[in-house]
């Protein structure tokens, strides 16, 4: 699905990745862990294409094409998905008015007619109650006022309506009280199958309880520094990243 | 700057699409302003002999006058003489009497425009009136209007058919020394619409009057007159383009609204008069001086205006509340980009007891462009328990426009309930990438963005423009993103 080869990035003279490599098969649940600071994020948004970073060296393959030269609207319309760390808000443009024009411009790019009305709406309100969200977020505008849980279970409620076949989760978990943790959870694994791979950045155990990961990384200063099974996630809450970076030097 | 500034610049900076010149042959003044001029002005027109004495007189006062400053825009000085004050299509015969006998030429610019003036063709509801430079070269549904006691003609018409009406009403909402443009209007006006609907009717179809400047050098001077007679009802709704030159044009307006007893007027603006190229060279002076006077209880004027176009704006449409319980509104969406620059908002003057007004008004700046709102509420002694909600919304696309507010406020009745509300915003890098990370072209996410922000307004519009507006607004704002 990804291949990303000796990636290095900077924001402006500051290298902040210095050499990420992972690959990512179909089908395939990968948590990142690690330090604040690591550079998660700045890897989930140079994934998807937002501005402000410059990629110095390496490369980013996603289904056999070259990931870094697609803008970021054809690279979500390609099927790359980011669930934001801190979604913003959008005053006036309601939260089903933004779903549509999302979903109708990934039908266009994929040479379909936009989607019936009725059809959505209907497909919108059986994902918004698999969501345990009230339908009225629908019509309130994008992520306005939203408390920080309501604006991360939005984000799981894009994702079950664009299906993307990569999708990267930006601590994700971060926000959700414990009832919340278990729904979003049980939305992104019903989202789980052979053709879709998962990048899952978090701090904690406790999401990796709900949706088991088929490979653990551990990104420390720029560069992927460890990787194991499930189990090392929870090596590292009982250890701490020291541990690691003690194990590197 | 960062690309998706570069794809807001593309999108408020489409080309404007109304800018073509019509090629016909035109009768004009040469360029100049006096005495002469407006008496000539007034014979071409076989204007009633009051007409000539009150535009005499509004010239003798407007040459005492001074341009006003007051206003956060900058102006070129304009030269009042080298400005033509007359510029019609020459015409082999009177008036046409019907459609088949309008120059094709002309059918054929409407209908560039969207604006068929077939009948058979005309979006079902709506008449035209049809301004072409200094004259109206048609007037659709004028029959059926008439059938229903409707008068909707040009002002010239209705001075030679109805000029008792006229007189009646002419200039006592706007003085003819009201201000410096508005005098100079009234010396030289040309053409417009006239509407009186007569009391207890209910206008059966939207009225609209497209504003057309076509000639070079000239000045269009419109004058519209509507009356709404005692529990009478009427929708209007004016259009404007013009060609794109690099010269800078005058379009300095009066409208004049009056409403009776339980009378209601609604008088919609989608104004797209050539605002300039990118770098600020040409476009439309619009200097306009509109006001409703509320004279009946009960009766109620809405203002709805979508501002794209001119390089200049200055308008101000306003309620004097006269009545009581009369009603105010004022909706007003205001677009700038590039070097445009706009001072735009209203006044609502309450005297009459339980008069109440509300304004919503919503502005957008992009590019290197200043957007001024500027409203004034005026409480009077009279007013009991008046009351005005003002909201007040700036949008900032990029980090080189500016918006300004200037709320005004006067109360003299301590009963009175003013409220003022006002945001600044600004589209955000977030935003934008926010939106092309769900599929959406940083273009259709201004727009999605931008009509989000005046959707209060465009519900006020009529249906057809609505749409119309919503899709100028795109245009406008094209190559804007930030
Ligand atoms: N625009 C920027 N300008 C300067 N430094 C930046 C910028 N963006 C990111 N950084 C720096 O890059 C480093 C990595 O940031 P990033 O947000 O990727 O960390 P993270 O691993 O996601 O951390 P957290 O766990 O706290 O979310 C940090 O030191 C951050 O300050
Ligand atoms: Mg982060």
């Amino acid at each position: 699905m990804i291949s990303i080869k000796n990636l290095h990035v900077s924001v402006g003279d500051k290298p902040i990745l210095k050499g990420v490599n992972l690959e990512i098969p179909a089908g395939e649940v990968h948590a990142i862990m690690g330090p604040n600071g690591a550079g998660k994020s700045t890897l989930s948004h140079v994934l998807s294409g937002k501005e402000g970073y410059t990629v110095t060296e390496g490369s980013v393959t996603y289904k056999g094409q070259d990931l870094l030269a697609l803008e970021p609207e054809m690279r979500a319309r390609e099927g790359v998905f980011l669930a934001f760390q801190y979604p913003v808000e959008i005053p006036g443009v309601s939260n089903i008015y933004l779903l549509k024009a999302a979903l109708n411009a990934m039908r266009k790019h994929h040479g379909k007619d936009e989607v019936d009305a009725l059809d959505f709406l209907t497909m919108v309100k059986g994902k918004i109650k698999a969501l345990e969200m009230d339908e009225k977020f629908l019509y309130r505008a994008v992520n306005e006022g939203f408390s920080g849980g309501e604006k991360k279970r939005n984000e799981i409620l894009q994702a079950a309506i664009l299906e993307p076949s990569f999708c990267i989760l930006d601590e994700t978990d971060s926000g959700l009280d414990i009832d919340a943790l278990k729904v979003v959870s049980k939305g992104v694994n019903a989202l789980r199958d052979e053709a879709r791979s998962f990048l899952m950045i978090t701090h904690y155990q406790r999401l990796l309880d709900y949706i088991t990961p088929d490979v653990v990384h551990v990104l420390a200063d720029g560069k992927i520094v460890k990787s194991g099974g499930p189990e090392l996630a929870l090596e590292l809450e009982a250890k701490g990243y020291h541990w690691v970076e003690e194990q590197v030097a | 700057m960062s690309s998706s500034a570069e794809e807001i610049e593309k999108v408020i900076g489409q080309k404007y699409k109304e800018g073509f010149v019509t090629e016909i042959e035109v009768e004009t003044f040469e360029p100049g302003l006096n005495e002469d001029i407006i008496a000539r002005l007034s014979a071409i027109k076989g204007e009633p002999e009051f007409m000539l004495q009150y535009r005499l007189q509004a010239f003798r006062h407007w040459q005492t006058l001074e341009e006003p400053d007051w206003a956060q825009l900058n102006i070129d000085p304009i030269d009042y003489q080298a400005i033509s004050y007359y510029s019609a299509p020459k015409k082999d015969s009177e008036k046409p009497q019907s459609l088949d006998e309008v120059d094709p030429e002309l059918l054929d610019t409407y209908k560039k425009l969207g604006i068929p003036l077939d009948e058979q063709e005309r979006l079902a509801g709506v008449a035209v009136d049809a301004v072409f430079d200094s004259v109206s070269v048609a007037t659709t549904f004028k029959g059926k209007l008439k059938d229903a006691g409707v008068i909707f003609c040009p002002i010239s018409e209705a001075l030679q058919e109805y000029p008792e009406l006229v007189k009646q009403y002419l200039g006592t909402v706007v003085s003819e020394k009201d201000n410096f443009f508005a005098s100079l209007n009234a010396a030289v006006f040309t053409d417009g619409s006239f509407v009186y609907i007569p009391k207890g009717v209910r206008c059966p179809m939207e009225l609209s009057t497209y504003f057309r400047i076509n000639a070079a050098n000239t000045g269009q001077f419109e004058r519209t007159l509507i009356i709404a007679d005692d529990d009478s009802h009427v929708s209007y709704l004016e259009g404007c383009t013009a060609p794109m030159r690099d010269e800078n044009q005058l379009h300095a307006a009066v409208v004049e609204l009056v409403a009776m007893n339980n009378a209601e007027i609604k008088y919609s603006t989608v104004q797209n008069w050539y605002p300039g190229d990118e770098n600020g060279v040409g476009g439309i002076y619009n200097f306009v001086t509109k006001r409703a006077e509320c004279r009946g209880d009960n009766s109620k004027v809405s203002w709805t205006q979508v501002e794209t176009g001119s390089a200049i704006t200055w308008k101000y449409p306003s309620c004097v509340l006269l009545g009581d319980n009369s009603v105010g509104e004022f909706y007003s969406v205001a677009v700038t980009n590039n070097y445009q620059q706009a001072d735009t908002g209203t006044k609502m003057i309450h005297i009459g007891k339980n008069t109440s007004s509300t304004i919503i008004s919503k502005g957008i700046s992009a590019g290197k462009s200043q957007n001024t709102y500027r409203g004034l509420v005026k409480v009077a002694k009279s007013a009991e328990n008046a009351r005005n909600y003002t909201q007040c919304d700036s949008l900032l696309v990029g980090d080189t426009c500016g918006a300004h507010t200037f709320p005004y406020v006067e109360v003299k009745q301590p009963s009175a309930q003013v409220e003022h509300e006002a945001t600044t915003s600004k589209i955000s890098e977030d935003q934008l990438f926010f939106c092309q990370q769900r599929g959406i072209s940083a273009e259709d996410a201004v727009s999605m963005i931008v009509n989000g922000f005046c959707k209060s307004v465009f519900k006020e519009l009529p249906m057809e423009f609505a749409v119309e507006a919503q899709a100028l607004l795109g245009l406008s704002l094209e190559g804007s993103v930030g």
